[in-house]
């Protein structure tokens, strides 16, 4: 059977950015409008699988028209828009969230977030040493995978892999408010005791180091973790019949991580248990 | 959706107020039923029912609304979570909430040991106020004191509050006297009223004074299905008590105006979102509600205590049973509303004008909460630009030090700025109608120390600018008034504001300097 579209051409919207005309189709984003213009746009929130939540507002940009700054990845194109990626109430915007960000949050593995606040002299220092934090103990209650929440910027990632956006196990949640906001299990319960299926879903989409397989954490507790001796191997799941995807991370001929493309058009960068963690059996002896 | 639902069981006492809510389950095998999942909605109803019974929402509790709602239990406990008034851990029954915002600081606002602190109960004008909740069989909501002092204005000089200041019975359908101007809409039909409502320049009286006018029209065009009428009556601002007054006062006045913003804007449902802390509120609106004569399903829909679920959006999120966080815009609720509908959401006091102008009293009259150091605190209701200096005369201010215009997200005016119009284009913005005198004595600095923690503890947690930006402004101010500062603390500030204005999701975070920064620049409080 052959598949007809039968949905009408998409409208070209034009509009400005930088002073540049651009032309997306409609239904994009200012984001796709950035790209298409070879704009780079910092993001942190934003997943190319996920549905945007535009919460860290690292991408604002300056709409003229508009009150305030709106978030490039989410506010959709309009004809005739005027849109500023670099000026100075941008970068001063951008700046400040990194800062914001940097100073209360543990960014060591989060490299974009690095790279954006070199990029916008964030000097997160600027708080002092007494700036309330999210520090907190590494939460280690299975052998998969753990949650190091002092390095969680809240981008709500994980909560929209476990939930409509790919699993659809709804195992996490955002709970509290405000500065004590955070991702928890129902009552905080560990995880095994909650409805986490240890697909690992979220761990692919976090942006920070936070979510680490076990492997992965206990070789850089031991300082052995050195990515620059680790080779990727892609290969196909061998456990059921649908072919995802999988790239085996191996250092010292070990499976240390199990990730799956982004771009796969099944998975889209998912896996379920046994296609993320279920490597032991390569490496029995 | 494969639910796991590990939580414990409820109590029979549980079980039977959420029962209350949402319904006896019908007998089956125990698995969730995924036909309830609609009815998500009636979650934060239903946490309230627990805790109102029990004093608390215990785990069983949690798992139990869960489970007859479909709503996976991380998720509801990220709901129950959001809410400051709902406790996730063991509690008396008796709990006494007491303010210590600005207007109760100001008189001398102490919390007794066993007690909780409050932020704002818009009981401002008994100040210093507290609220003793009471869970068990008959749960009660008690203000203390429970009274306030009768209104200041005699019936002749007032619009809005005439049968308030007359003594009208607010529980008597026949002392309100009959639904004249629903009757005068509907002979006019739909179309005509919003002309009338849109020609009479009429502007939303919940902050954001937007035209009440073009809100309706654009909900009345939208070909979408059902539209929806919200009316914000989650006032929350603090100093702000105008809603509460009207809504315990003259309840048949609003729901009328309900009655006619529905028809005018072919709304079929309409909801009243109250705060938790308003519980003769409640119980006049539901009597109300009980007793009119209403072509349109008007549903009383109570918080939990969050401030933020004033803003349009995040109130959306709060009535659909999801966290109280603000969704960004556009799209505008006039075309993605509440469930996803067109929705007109409109303020308490803006309703209450709609039968008067229908009627033909055209006059443009707002409400203002006067508190603070004056001899007659209280709402007083003027024309739009009366002086300022009027009104404090009026309420017999003592000579201020400062006034505190529009609340938390409002700003400070010196002694010599108190000749300006009361006006929506007097250049200071009124908000939500506070007018909150400072006198010779007020330590002003505390104020902004208390603004400050206000906002952050109110941030719904959302977006960067305002979940870390409110901390590190309060954090900033306190190093200010302790003399320990860290390099160009006003540069910091200036940052701060900069960027929870510019790229806050909402209203809240873009306001959350405004006050703390015109204290700065017009007060030289922690000025450099």
């Amino acid at each position: 059977m052959t598949v007809v579209s039968i949905s009408a051409p998409k409208r070209v919207v034009e509009l400005t950015v930088d002073g540049t005309p651009v032309r997306v189709t409609e239904g994009s984003t200012i984001l796709d409008a950035c790209k298409r213009a070879g704009i780079e746009t910092p993001t942190l929130c934003y997943g190319d699988t996920l549905t945007p939540v535009n919460v860290c507002r690292v991408c604002v940009v300056e709409l003229e028209g508009a009150r305030t700054l709106v978030p490039s990845c989410s506010r959709k194109v309009e004809d005739g828009m005027v849109v500023h990626t670099d000026s100075e109430r941008v970068r001063t915007s951008r700046r400040l969230v990194l800062e914001l960000l940097a100073s209360s949050v543990d960014l060591s593995l989060a490299e974009d977030a690095q790279r954006y606040a070199a990029e916008y002299e964030a000097r997160p220092e600027r708080f002092g040493a007494d700036a309330a934090t999210v520090a907190q103990d590494v939460k280690i209650d299975n052998d998969l995978y753990v949650r190091d929440y002092s390095k969680c910027i809240l981008c709500y990632r994980c909560v929209e892999a476990c939930g409509v956006d790919h699993q659809n196990t709804f195992a996490i949640h955002v709970a509290g408010r405000g500065f004590g906001a955070h991702i928890s299990t129902e009552l905080d319960v560990p995880l095994p005791e909650s409805a986490c299926v240890y697909c690992g879903n979220c761990i692919a989409v976090c942006p920070t180091g936070a979510l680490m397989f076990k492997s992965e954490y206990d070789l850089r507790q031991a300082g052995l973790w050195d990515e620059s001796q680790q080779t990727e191997v892609r290969t196909v799941c061998p456990y059921c019949g649908v072919g995802c995807n999988l790239e085996l991370h191996v250092q010292d001929g070990e499976i240390v991580k199990v990730t799956s493309p982004d771009d796969h058009d099944v998975t889209r960068g998912n896996l379920c248990v046994k296609g993320r963690f279920g490597f032991q059996h390569v490496q029995n002896r | 959706m494969d639910l796991r639902l590990p939580l414990a069981g409820p109590t029979d006492a549980e079980r039977a107020a959420i029962d209350a809510v949402v319904g006896v389950a019908e007998p089956g095998d125990g698995r969730v039923v995924h036909r309830d999942r609609h009815r998500r909605h009636l979650l934060l109803p239903a946490l309230r029912a627990a805790q109102r019974r029990v004093g608390w929402v215990s785990e069983g509790a949690l798992g139990y609304a869960s489970r007859r709602l479909d709503v996976p239990p991380a998720d509801a406990y990220g709901v129950a979570s959001f809410y400051a008034l709902l406790a996730l851990e063991e509690r008396p029954a008796e709990v006494l909430h007491v303010c210590t915002d600005l207007a109760c600081a100001l008189k001398g606002a102490e919390v007794p040991p066993g007690a909780h602190a409050s932020p704002c109960l818009g009981l401002c004008e008994r100040a210093p106020a507290a609220l003793r909740t009471i869970a068990g069989e008959e749960p009660r909501e008690v203000p203390i004191p429970e009274s306030g002092p009768p209104l200041p204005q005699a019936p002749v000089d007032v619009r809005l509050l005439r049968r308030i200041a007359a003594g009208v019975d607010p529980t008597s359908l026949e002392a309100y006297g009959g639904f004249r101007a629903l009757a005068r809409a509907r002979e006019l039909g739909p179309d005509e009223v919003r002309r009338i409502v849109g020609e009479s320049g009429l502007l939303g009286r919940g902050g954001a004074a937007f035209p009440t006018g073009r809100k309706w029209d654009a909900v009345a065009g939208q070909p979408a299905q059902p539209h929806y009428l919200v009316c914000n009556a989650d006032e929350s601002e603090p100093g702000t008590f105008k809603d509460r007054v009207v809504m315990e006062g003259d309840p048949f006045a609003l729901v009328e105006a309900i009655a006619i913003a529905a028809y005018a804007t072919g709304c079929t449902k309409a909801y009243i979102y109250v705060r938790a802390e308003y519980p003769l509120a409640h119980e006049r609106l539901l009597n109300a509600i009980a007793k009119a004569p209403l072509d349109v399903d008007v549903e009383l829909r109570i918080g939990a205590g969050a401030y933020v679920c004033g803003e349009e959006t995040a109130l959306f999120q709060s009535i659909e049973g999801y966290r109280g966080e603000p969704r960004n815009k556009p799209p505008f609720p006039v075309e993605v509303g509440l469930f996803g509908k067109p929705t007109v959401v409109n303020n308490v006091e803006t309703l209450a004008n709609v039968p008067h102008i229908l009627l033909g009293d055209a006059r443009e009259t707002r409400l203002f909460c006067v508190s603070g150091n004056v001899a007659r605190p209280g709402l007083y209701e003027l024309e739009l630009g009366t002086p300022l200096r009027t009104l404090l005369d009026l309420a017999g201010a003592e000579p201020p030090k400062a006034v505190l215009l529009g609340g938390a997200a409002g700003s400070f005016l010196r002694p010599d700025q108190l000749d300006i119009p009361l006006s929506f284009d007097a250049g200071v913005t009124l908000g939500s109608g506070v007018v909150m005198v400072f006198g010779q004595q007020a330590d002003l600095t505390s104020a902004v120390l208390r603004i400050a923690e206000f906002f952050r503890d109110e941030s719904c947690g959302q977006c960067v600018p305002c979940r870390v930006g409110t901390v590190r402004q309060e954090e900033a101010l306190r190093r200010l008034a302790s003399g320990k500062t860290l390099g160009d603390e006003h540069a910091t500030l200036a940052d701060l504001a900069q960027v929870m204005r510019d790229a806050s999701i909402c209203g809240l975070g873009q306001t959350a300097a405004s006050a703390v920064q015109s204290a700065m620049t017009n007060l030289e409080v922690l000025a450099p």
